[in-house]
Order: C-alpha cells, then sequence, then structure tokens
C-alpha cells in the first residue's frame, strides 16, 4: 500500500498549477452544477469546492483522504461548470488528471479490479468480443429466457437496481445485422465507436445514410476502436493514451476532412486528444490535426440543405443535451435546429435540458443513488412539458432516459430516441 | 483542538447530520472569493432555525469559539475567512421564501435564500427586488445583507441597505431581536436595521429579514455606447446626470475589460475601442424612449460613434450577463485578479480613472477599470500572479495610492464590497480615527468576548497615509 504522503507527492508533480490557479472561486459555476444542487448546495461537492480540494492537496494543506476521493468520484464530469466559467478553466481536465492519479494509487479489491478490466480492457475495445457479448444478450432477450427470469424476479432478489436497469436495455441488435462497409476515399469518415457500435448498430447505420443523403461520400476506416472516454473517466489514462494511438493512425488514412461522430460523450474525448497526449511529443501534432476533423452529426446535417427534407406525424418533442456536445463540443442549437426543421414536430424546450442526466458514462453503476436522484427530478421537468417523444443525442444519455421513463411509469405516453433515428424515420416518410 | 464536550452539545443541538468535523468540509469553508485568503475552520454547523442559531450561538459563547456566518462565499473582502478557526454557520437549511405580501409590497425570506430566485419570484407577482450584486445567481440574501451589497441598478435603486424593513437576528450572547417590521415609517430607538446591515457578521446573526419590494417597471431598454477615449465616456456620464436622467444601470467598461468579457461571452461586443458604456433605462415605454433617445443624443454629443439599442430582451440580457461576468473573465488574462472598490463621486469618475491608468504605468501593472460608473462605484482590476512577490509588492502599493486618491475625490476605500480583512488596514483613511473608534465600542458593546467574526473590519494594523502628489 501507498502512504498519502507518495499520492500527494504524485499530486503536486503531476496536477496542472496554472489551471488550479485559475480559478477564483467566483462561485458562477456553482448553480449549474447538479451534484451541488443535489447535495443542497454543499461546498465540497462543486466544481469550485473540487478545485480548492484539489489545489489544496497539492498545497500540502489536507490529505488526499477518503473524503477527497469521495468527492472526485460523485462528480459526473458533465462540465457544465466550464460552460459557466468566465475564467474558461478546464476543469473536466482537472478532473480527470485528478482521478487518474489516485487510480493509480488505490488498492482496487480483487474482484472489482478483474471486472473493471474485463470490461474495460478486454471486452469494450475488442469489437469481436463485443459482438460476441451482443449476442449472448440477443440469445438471452430472444430466447425467452428474459421474460422467464423477469417473471421469476430473480434480479430483483440479486439487486432491485440491476433488476430496473436491466428492464431498460434496449433490444439488441440482431446477430447478423453490422455495418455496411464503404469506401475509404470520401471526404467524410465515419467514427463507430464501441456501444454504438455494438447495441445501436442500426442507429449507426442511420448516420450513414443520413450523411450520405446529403451528397456526402462517407466512409467508415478500418483499425478504429473505442475513443477511451470511458477509461480516461475511471481514471485509467493509460488505456485511454493507448486507444486514442490507435484512432489517430486509423483515421489518417485517406484525406478526408471531417470525421463524423454520433455519440457526444464520444465526440468530445475525441476532441480532446491532443489534452491526452499532450506529454507525447511525437504525438501532439497528429492528434491536433485529428482534433480538428471531428464533427457530430448534427453540425454537419445543418450544413447540409437537408432541413427541409424531414417530415412526421403530428407530435410535441423535447430534447436532453448530451452534457459532453453541449458544454465539451459547444453543440446545442444544432440539434434543437434539425427537430424544429421537422414538418409537423411542435418542439417544446425542457426546463434545465443541459443539466445532467446522471447518465455519465458508467456514473449510473458506481453513483447509483445520486445518479437516480438527479434523473427522477430530470423526469419531473420532462413530464412538464408533456412531449410524447424525449431526443437525445448519446448512447448513454438515451438508456438513462429510458430508465427514467420506466422509473416514472411514463411507458405508454414516452418515448426516447436518438436524434439520428428520429430524423432518419422522419426522412423516409 | 475543539473542546469535545462542546461538539457533543452543538450535535445535541442541531443533529449529528448537520455537524461537519471532517478535512475535506473543513478545507470548503476556508475560503471565499477573495485571492490569497485562507484559514481552516474547526467545525461546520446548518442550522434550522433561529432558535439553533441561537443555541449555538450561547454555546460558543461560553465556549468563547469564534463563529463565521457565512453565504455563498462569493465577496471579496475576505470577509468569510475563519481567521482564527472556530465555527463556521451555513444556512442552506434556512433558505426559504416565507411571505410575500402583496399588500405590503415586502418579502419575508430566511437568509440562506439565493438572491435571484428572490428577484425571479417577485416578477412572477409582478414585482421588483432590485438590488442585483453580479454574483445574484448564487450569493444569498444573508451575504448581500451583512456586506450590504450593491449591483447594477444601484443608481436609480440604491442597495441592499435601502430594501431592508426588517430583521431577526441572534446577537453574540444567544438573545434574539427583532428590529423593524413591515413598515415604512418606525423611529422606535437607535436603527439597529441600518447598523445591522453591512456589518460583515460582526455584530449579529441575521436570521429573518423582510425585504421591501416595489412595482416591475413596466418596459426596460438596453444600449451600449461606444467611445474612442475614457474622458469622453465618462464626460458623457456627467453630461447625462446633469441633464436630470437618472438611468437604471450606467456601467463603464475598458478595453481590457470589454476583450476578455467577449473572450468569454462571445456575443460581438467590440474589443478596438477604448471605453463602452452599457446604459439601462426602465420605467413606463413613454419615459424609456424619451430617456434613451435623450442619451442616445448625449453620447453622440460627446463623440461617441456608434450608439446602439438593444432589439430584443434577449440582446438586452446578453449584454448585462456579459457584463456580470466582467471580474471573472478578466481572470482568464493572469492567474491572479485582485479587484478593488475604490469609489468616487459620479462627477469625479474620469479623473479617477484616469488617475488608475497612470498609476498602473508607474507600477508597470496591468489594471483594468470597469464598474458602476453612474454611481461612481469603480472595480480598477489588477492582473497579476500571486507567485510572483514582487510584483505583488508593487499591487499592493499601486492600490494604496488608488485608495488614497479616491479618498481625496471625496470617495471611499470601499463602494460594495466590505470591508473584511482587505480594507481593514485602510478603514481609518475614510472614517478617521475617531470613526474607527466610535465603531470599535458598538462591536465591543454588541461582542466584549469578540467571537462574532473576528479579524474583520478592525485591522491589526493600520496602514499610515502615503501623501499622493497631485
Amino acid at each position: 500500500m501507498t502512504t498519502p504522503t507518495t499520492l500527494q507527492k504524485q499530486f503536486k508533480e503531476r496536477m496542472d498549477y496554472d489551471e488550479l490557479m485559475n480559478c477564483t472561486r467566483c462561485g458562477f459555476c456553482q448553480p449549474t452544477c447538479p451534484t451541488f444542487i443535489e447535495t443542497d448546495r454543499k461546498e465540497s461537492s462543486s466544481p469550485r469546492g473540487r478545485i480548492a480540494l484539489m489545489k489544496a492537496v497539492v498545497d500540502g494543506v489536507i490529505e488526499p483522504d477518503e473524503g477527497f476521493e469521495r468527492e472526485l468520484s460523485l462528480c459526473l464530469g458533465c462540465r457544465a461548470c466550464e460552460t459557466a466559467c468566465p475564467s474558461g478553466v478546464k476543469y473536466g481536465q482537472l478532473l480527470e488528471d485528478a482521478r487518474a492519479i489516485v487510480a493509480e494509487h488505490k488498492k482496487v479489491p480483487f474482484f472489482k479490479r478483474i471486472f473493471s478490466n474485463l470490461l474495460l480492457h478486454t471486452l469494450i475495445p475488442n469489437r469481436r468480443l463485443l459482438r460476441v457479448a451482443v449476442l449472448l444478450l440477443w440469445v438471452y432477450q430472444r430466447s425467452g429466457l428474459q421474460a422467464g427470469l423477469r417473471k421469476l424476479k430473480v434480479l430483483k432478489w440479486i439487486s432491485p437496481s440491476l433488476f430496473e436497469m436491466e428492464g431498460s436495455l434496449p433490444a439488441a441488435p440482431s446477430p447478423f445485422s453490422r455495418l455496411k462497409n464503404s469506401s475509404a476515399e470520401s471526404s467524410v469518415s465515419f467514427f463507430r465507436g464501441c456501444i454504438m457500435d455494438a447495441l445501436f448498430v442500426e442507429t449507426n447505420q442511420n448516420t450513414i445514410d443520413l450523411i450520405a443523403a446529403g451528397n456526402e461520400e462517407i466512409g467508415i476506416p478500418v483499425g478504429q476502436t473505442c475513443c477511451g472516454a470511458l477509461h480516461a473517466h475511471a481514471g485509467d489514462q493509460k488505456k485511454a493514451i493507448e486507444l486514442a494511438k490507435q484512432n489517430i493512425c486509423a483515421f489518417e488514412t485517406g484525406d478526408h476532412e471531417v470525421i463524423a461522430t454520433n455519440a457526444g460523450g464520444c465526440g468530445a474525448f475525441l476532441a480532446e486528444y491532443p489534452h491526452l497526449l499532450k506529454d507525447e511529443p511525437e504525438w501532439a501534432k497528429r492528434a491536433v490535426q485529428f482534433s480538428r476533423k471531428i464533427k457530430d452529426v448534427s453540425s454537419l446535417l445543418n450544413e447540409h440543405d437537408q432541413i427541409d427534407g424531414f417530415e412526421a406525424s403530428p407530435q410535441l418533442v423535447t430534447y436532453q443535451d448530451s452534457c459532453h456536445l453541449k458544454h465539451g463540443m459547444n453543440v446545442f442549437s444544432k440539434p434543437r435546429q434539425l427537430l424544429k426543421s421537422v414538418k409537423g414536430v411542435e418542439f417544446v424546450e425542457l426546463d434545465n435540458a443541459g443539466m445532467c442526466c446522471g447518465s455519465a458514462g458508467i456514473y449510473n453503476l458506481i453513483e447509483q443513488e445520486m445518479s437516480m436522484q438527479i434523473l427522477d427530478h430530470k423526469m419531473e421537468d420532462v413530464k412538464r412539458t408533456n412531449a410524447a417523444v424525449i431526443v437525445t443525442s448519446n448512447p448513454g444519455c438515451l438508456l438513462q432516459m429510458r430508465l427514467g421513463i420506466q422509473r416514472a411509469g411514463l411507458e405508454d405516453k414516452l418515448k426516447a430516441v436518438h436524434i439520428v433515428d428520429f430524423l432518419h424515420e422522419a426522412q423516409t416518410k | 483542538m475543539l473542546n469535545p464536550s462542546f461538539c457533543d452539545q452543538i450535535k445535541e443541538l442541531v443533529g449529528s447530520s448537520n455537524v461537519y468535523t471532517d478535512s475535506v468540509s473543513l478545507l470548503s469553508y476556508s475560503y471565499d472569493a477573495t485571492p490569497n485568503y485562507q484559514s481552516m475552520p474547526q467545525i461546520i454547523v446548518e442550522p434550522g432555525n433561529t432558535e439553533e442559531v441561537s443555541g449555538i450561538v450561547k454555546l460558543c459563547s461560553e465556549y468563547e469559539i469564534p463563529i463565521v456566518p457565512r453565504g455563498s462565499g462569493t465577496n471579496l473582502c475576505a470577509g468569510t475567512i475563519p481567521v482564527d478557526g472556530g465555527l463556521v454557520m451555513l444556512f442552506n437549511r434556512m433558505a426559504g421564501i416565507l411571505e410575500m405580501d402583496e399588500e405590503n409590497l415586502t418579502a419575508t425570506v430566511q437568509p440562506g435564500v439565493i438572491t435571484q430566485t428572490l428577484i425571479e419570484e417577485a416578477e412572477r407577482k409582478s414585482l421588483f427586488y432590485p438590488p442585483d450584486p453580479g454574483s445574484m445567481k448564487i450569493s444569498t440574501i444573508g451575504g448581500n445583507i451583512n456586506e450590504c451589497s450593491g449591483g447594477l441598478r444601484g443608481m436609480k435603486y440604491g442597495v441592499t441597505k435601502d430594501y431592508v424593513l426588517g430583521l431577526t437576528a441572534v446577537l453574540p450572547n444567544g438573545d434574539i431581536v427583532k428590529t423593524g417590521g413591515k413598515l415604512t415609517k418606525d423611529v422606535a430607538g437607535y436603527d439597529l436595521t441600518k447598523l445591522l446591515i453591512g456589518s460583515e457578521g460582526t455584530l449579529a446573526i441575521v436570521t429573518e429579514a423582510i425585504l421591501k419590494l416595489v412595482p416591475k417597471p413596466e418596459s426596460k431598454k438596453t444600449m451600449l455606447a461606444l467611445f474612442e477615449n475614457i474622458e469622453n465616456a465618462a464626460q458623457t456620464v456627467s453630461d447625462i446626470i446633469a441633464a436630470r436622467i437618472i438611468p437604471a444601470t450606467l456601467e463603464f467598461l475598458d478595453q481590457g475589460t470589454l476583450q476578455a468579457v467577449e473572450d468569454f461571452a462571445q456575443i460581438g461586443l467590440p474589443t478596438n475601442v477604448e471605453a463602452v458604456l452599457l446604459i439601462e433605462q426602465d420605467g413606463s415605454p413613454d419615459a424609456v424612449v424619451s430617456d434613451i433617445r435623450k442619451i442616445e443624443a448625449l453620447c453622440r454629443e460627446n463623440g461617441a460613434f456608434s450608439v446602439e439599442v438593444a432589439s430584443t430582451d434577449q440582446e438586452a440580457a446578453q449584454l448585462m450577463t456579459a457584463r456580470r461576468a466582467a471580474l471573472t473573465a478578466l481572470s482568464r488574462l493572469k492567474p491572479t485578479t485582485i479587484l478593488e472598490d475604490a469609489t468616487v463621486p459620479r462627477s469625479k469618475v474620469a479623473e479617477m480613472v484616469r488617475f488608475v491608468n497612470e498609476t498602473a504605468r508607474k507600477f508597470n501593472l496591468q489594471i483594468c477599470t470597469f464598474g458602476h460608473a453612474g454611481d461612481g462605484n469603480l472595480h480598477p482590476t489588477c492582473l497579476t500572479d500571486a507567485r510572483d512577490m514582487e510584483e505583488l509588492e508593487r499591487v499592493e502599493q499601486a492600490f494604496e495610492e488608488i485608495f488614497a486618491k479616491a479618498v481625496d475625490l471625496g470617495g471611499t476605500i470601499t463602494g460594495e464590497h466590505g470591508v473584511g480583512m482587505m480594507k481593514a488596514p485602510y478603514l481609518s483613511w475614510k472614517i478617521g480615527e475617531e470613526g474607527v473608534n466610535i465603531m470599535k465600542s458598538i462591536k465591543a458593546a454588541f461582542d466584549p468576548k469578540n467571537i462574532l467574526n473576528p479579524g474583520k473590519m478592525f485591522g491589526k494594523s493600520t496602514r499610515k497615509r502615503v501623501v499622493i502628489r497631485s
């Protein structure tokens, strides 16, 4: 076991002190922070507080104890504070760096370590294994096993929260559906992602169709892998760097101008590769070139004159921002413009749409209680809109909204849809 | 170390889930928005009502433990730094709007209410609570009262003290006192309400306030005037007032500030001009239009090369929000921003701005100036780096000269931020030794054991007045 002083030393050596100093402690970030609000304004559960804590550890004023780690863990990393911060403090990067230092020094229990290694190192970055997992899910859902287990409520007996989450899992795509390969010689290349690629094949295909309908050649470079966001958020910076390098290499083939993404979380993380690789001189420039090309599908579709081509049956639609799309990639008006452009759709703005839904990568698994508290409050806002459809731009948010609908008992009145699927359906009508 | 029996009694009083002594919690209340100040408290307590506050204060008095009441910690005078350790009292559990009295036009609130929440609640009833500190999104009414916060509407509507009609407060011996009421007229004895407002938590702990509301103005218009030089902008301020027009807001931003604000807000503010006036007028639609027209003419007479009136509410709101972010936006330029609060009679704004610029040059410092030109409350803000000790010394010298100049011009060392620890050494420059003495005896009469927010307002040392050559 490492002593706190070693950990403290690491903080002193590795944290960006200039960035910590940039926080003027004005508090403007606080009203935008979900955990600050949900804890009834606890300073330590706010961005200003967490930065002060990190700085205090670096300054040697406090030890990085359990309470300190607790506050780092409780942060959703939604980065709403960055948009609100007049000083432009890069909070997300500070958080990621701090989590990485803590994670490296932490003695993780054996089973938890095995599990997270299996998930983050083996399964997620491996397209084939991930497909096998989805195949198992498909078998589980189709074979009657799921229905049987649900009837018996076995999972509820093991863990009520697992039972609830299992219920909100999407139907696994058929093992026969695969993304169609397309030419690498194209103006736009597509980042397929890991979860999106396995569980939301149809959404990925719809994305390609929509972009292609705008007369853009679109290719899917081989060799690409998971963006690494989940790893970095969990403090596993090393693995994230490894994946980043793999992706940069994959997208250096061909001479496309744009790399299209359809998941806010991935897009924002890909755009931040330069920060991730800042200490590796031979990669820094390549990372900058790569990140400049990243563009979310909503921005891309807005550029084409496709905006007149959508029509749907009359319905009230609202939109929940993907935190990283909004606060990381600064894309928030584009998805709304697209939705408003669909004939038949009446768009209603959701109160606090820019506030995190509590999904935040694997946050809803590791900080279940806070996540559900945030989600339930979110659903109260959703209910007030009376919308029949809630549109999102990220797989995590989408699953979380489905869980929220289930928890609020709104299955008959409300459905959650990825913006790409919504537009795709509106286009083919 | 705190006496364990003290801690046990506090826990018994408010419930142990409302008491924190872990290092993370203590650290989180060791600072406020003032750069370069930090000190660890020993215990954090969140009372739920006035009686609990009274009980805590009695215990603290018995054990002689310092108490620092704290809102959101957005103050800029180090007013909530627990410099002698002790107990930090939070009001998150006392954050209710207890009553909106539409017949008497008052609101009764607890100290933990966020200023903006109250403003929005009042506006929903077509009423108006004018004090609007720059930090209103997060600051609390309790903090506003203790620091007597100002804001962007001070020129026409005044500041917090003009809107507090009555208080419930706990004295340093634990007694509960009620001052004022829902009354416009009340001359029963000394005006304790006014005495407590702006007393920076050194005399009593406010646990409830009756606030005055006014009818919401029917309409408002916001405009931006660009000037090639600072003197012309300042002259325009004087001319507007001389023309007997009192705008709701009359703000001044210099070029450095504009650049930083635009960098943050990205709303197309001009960055190639030397100064900007941001002007808002409210009232009946006819009066607003007529005032805005007259102001526009005055701006042009003074050489403004562009005067634009916001065409939509959204545009107007954007301008005001951008202005509120000025201070923090400036901090993009350098790691440490030291914001000051020198205030002069409004006729002296141009002279003061000129002096600030000369002083910055003299000490080789970067000082940007923005502020409430309409009420003479300027915020010369120095961009520096707390790690550069040599430069910090020059910063201090420069600000000493700036304060001295402000006082010489008939102004003050702080217009709205308060004395706290920041300005304590300069208090006598403004009110003289006699003034300090009477204030100290008031403090002693209220708080003979000096347990309420000690170390604030009255510094251990007083700065010698530097002689300014004009």
